[in-house]
């Protein structure tokens, strides 16, 4: 079992969890991800890895409640355990295959919008770790859903973006880009983007006219998580790839998006995914 | 054997095969000829002492027929229930020359069932020098029992949340229990001395180099299997609604998706096409069927070269699956949701036989057709996950992904040793214990005494 340690609300529907998970902490780089069960009737859920301890011997997630699984996965409590928690998974981000000197010369650019937000900072952090400041656009639909603003402004020059206006930057995360380097001059090496697919694909598609090389991260549906049962396969410049064991971050110039934001609403009429609303669901019990 | 009805069990999950009473299970011991050279024995690949044990069960002393079986075997309840007897042991039996030959899958299955008996505890030093299994599946089990028994104090670490690998994310419930029977022998392993630490992926969560370097342990035996499923690579292969058999089989088996208490989601569709010919096509598409699917098996050779053993045939026939044979998947078809339509087949002829003695199948140009369904599952074999080969230097593998390791066992990489599906690609249960036991014997004279 694997005690939940800390539980913060972050925004309405997102919450932080800390879970003492030391054999995956030890091993935990920035990029990978988990995959956690709550119980032994519960989906096998992955999730990006959003900070770790190896001294302390814990793994931080963020999770949005979207269907059954992650609403019961957000009605646990500290004191609390997963039944599993598994990893971690997946390739740790292309950056950490750069030597420092060579990380010098990049000036590497994240994007990040809604629940991606909290992926994010690994990355950055791992980036500041090694004395390289780097720079992230966070997007939100509304101030209130900003998620580890604070967190992130510690380690790297943060650039806030609202669809109304409420806060930052008005317009989406793509607009903001195009300004940062348009209207302020600002040079990027690299991008790296994470959160809603569709969030990426535009991201790409703005990196591109900017010719900045883009990553994304795709969250695709899993079961296994270790490359069992292609669930997550996605379609990367023609061929099929394995998001598991092949990803989770890909280039994004070659991502068949479309396909991939298809993929993930495989189950979203299945019966079982609306449980949370019929009173059928025993994640409280 | 008795059965559940097809029209009756196409609606439950549970196991077709209902088992032998003791009474049954003694007549049909009373027929085996206690021959003096054994023809059924040495085609056994763990070589139980099958006339042994048949002649305690004909006695009626089921738990000393379990003690002779256990002395080869920690799962005889698995492998009375899942190994191609009739290529192995019964294959062999002299009865069956004339008429039927004695039904030792049967037998193994009454006595692992009804046994109270248990393996003896070896004895373990304080000190017991340690060997680290990679995999919880058959090939990892029998080697974790053989070496706790010579008193080698083993850990098996296993990536999901179970243990008993394809025992129990790939062969279903209604062949092969989960709790009642692959549970039941997994703990006759644990009471040996085993330990067994899941939800640990070997290469991800802790590599080999770390387990001999950092970990203590003397020896590491991979039987990681071939989990990776293989795609067509044929258009329309990533629309909604197809599935590779390992996802449909781990979501119903692992995950119990097919029961309302669990969590996982399902779908089958209304109509369901696998495509495949082996015990993982028929294992799908009988599960298909129980989920409501009208499913059918579409396979490119004919009847005589399904590679499935005749018993799933038979079952599936039972249970109103189509065959269609001589026939290849072109394919698939959807709507503009991405949604599985269809599946365009071609028509196939057999032609001249190929490497594996089957006539290859040929295309029949001109012959194309559509079959509507709503999903589709490639059953079309697996090959072994490349992780550990990623993650470890110096492992040699072959062009297919299969470790390379000699018939004992051992890899390129000294203390490192491999068995099972993980060496020689998919194959069988009871091929993978073999293995695994083989191995274990390497691992004792690599390792010296406990």
């Amino acid at each position: 079992m694997f005690e939940i340690i800390r539980k913060r609300d972050l925004a309405p529907a997102i919450t932080e969890m800390r879970v003492y998970a030391p054999a995956v902490a030890a091993a935990a780089k920035p990029g990978q991800f988990v995959i956690v069960r709550t119980d032994k009737y519960g989906e096998r859920i992955p999730l990006t890895i959003c900070d770790f301890s190896p001294e302390e011997g814990w793994v931080t997630i963020v999770t949005q409640a979207i269907g059954y699984s992650t609403t019961c996965i957000n009605a646990l409590e500290p004191g609390q355990a997963f039944a599993d928690f598994v990893g971690p998974l997946g390739n740790p981000s292309d950056l950490l295959e750069l030597s420092d000197e060579e990380l010098r010369r990049e000036r590497v650019l994240f994007v990040a919008g809604g629940v991606g937000t909290a992926p994010v900072y690994p990355q950055a952090k791992w980036l500041k770790e090694r004395g390289i400041e780097c720079d992230v656009i966070i997007g939100a639909k509304t101030k209130d859903l900003f998620t580890y603003v604070d967190e992130m402004r510690g380690v790297a020059r943060v650039h806030l973006c609202t669809d109304d206006g409420s806060e930052g930057f008005h317009g989406m995360v793509t607009a903001l880009l195009d300004k940062l380097v348009e209207q302020d001059g600002m040079k990027f090496t690299r991008c790296v983007a994470i959160g809603p697919m569709i969030m990426m694909k535009f991201t790409t598609m703005t990196a591109r006219k900017h010719s900045i090389p883009v990553m994304v991260s795709l969250n695709a549906l899993m079961v296994d998580g270790t490359g069992m049962c292609g669930a997550c396969r996605v379609t990367v410049d023609g061929k099929t790839r394995f998001t598991c064991v092949e990803g989770p971050e890909f280039d994004g110039y070659l991502v068949d998006f479309d396909e991939a934001m298809r993929r993930q609403n495989m189950y979203r009429n299945n019966p079982k995914t609306h449980w949370h609303l019929e009173d059928k669901c025993n994640c409280t019990k | 054997m008795p059965e559940q009805a097809p029209e009756e069990r196409i609606k439950n999950f549970k196991e077709v095969t209902l088992g032998y009473s003791l009474e049954q299970a003694r007549l049909e011991a009373s027929r085996c000829l206690d021959c003096k050279k054994p023809r059924c024995v040495p085609r056994c690949p763990v070589e139980i002492d099958i006339p042994g044990f048949i002649r305690l069960l004909r006695e009626g002393d089921v738990d000393e027929a379990y003690r002779v079986i256990a002395l080869s075997s920690s799962l005889p309840s698995v492998c009375g229930r899942v190994c191609p007897q009739e290529n192995q042991c019964e294959g062999g039996c002299i009865l069956g020359i004339k008429g039927e030959s004695v039904a030792i899958g049967n037998l193994e299955r009454f006595v692992g069932d009804h046994a109270s008996a248990q393996a003896d505890i070896p004895e373990r030093k304080p000190d017991a020098k340690k060997v680290a299994i990679v995999g919880a599946g058959p090939a990892g089990l029998a080697c974790a029992a053989d070496l706790a028994k010579l008193g080698y104090a083993v850990t098996v670490f296993e990536a999901l949340h179970k243990e008993g690998g394809v025992l129990v994310y790939g062969i279903p419930e209604f062949r092969l229990p989960k709790e009642g029977v692959v549970a039941r022998e997994v703990d006759a392993v644990r009471r040996l001395g085993v330990e067994f630490c899941l939800d640990e992926v070997v290469g991800r969560t802790v590599t080999v180099d770390e387990l001999l370097d950092s970990r203590g342990f003397s020896a590491v035996f991979l039987g990681t299997g071939a989990g990776l499923p293989r795609f067509m690579n044929i258009p329309g292969e990533n629309l909604n609604g197809v599935f590779s058999a390992n996802e449909f089989l781990t979501r119903a088996n692992l995950m119990h998706a097919y029961s309302d208490r669990y969590a996982t989601p399902i779908y089958a569709g209304r109509k369901c096409v696998v495509v495949g010919g082996g015990n993982v096509a028929m294992d799908a598409v009988r599960t298909a069927r129980r989920l409501g699917a009208d499913a059918s098996i579409v396979y490119r050779r004919s009847e005589q070269e399904l590679p499935a053993r005749a018993e799933e045939v038979r079952h599936a026939r039972e249970e109103g699956i189509g065959f269609m044979m001589l026939t290849n998947p072109v394919r698939v078809i959807g709507n503009d949701k991405g949604e599985v339509t269809g599946i365009e087949c071609i028509s196939m002829e057999l032609g001249e036989p190929d490497e594996s003695g089957r006539r290859s199948p040929v295309p029949v140009e001109g012959s194309n057709f559509i079959v509507n369904c709503d999903t589709v599952i490639m059953a079309l074999g697996t090959t072994p996950n490349p992780l550990i080969k990623q993650t470890t230097d110096g492992l040699d593998t072959d062009r297919r992904g299969c470790i390379t390791a000699s018939p004992e066992g051992a890899t390129s990489r000294p203390g490192v040793f491999a068995g099972g599906d993980a060496v020689t690609g998919a194959a069988t249960v009871i091929l993978a214990m073999g293995a695994g036991r083989k191995a274990a014997a390497a691992i004792a004279g690599y390792i010296g005494g406990a």
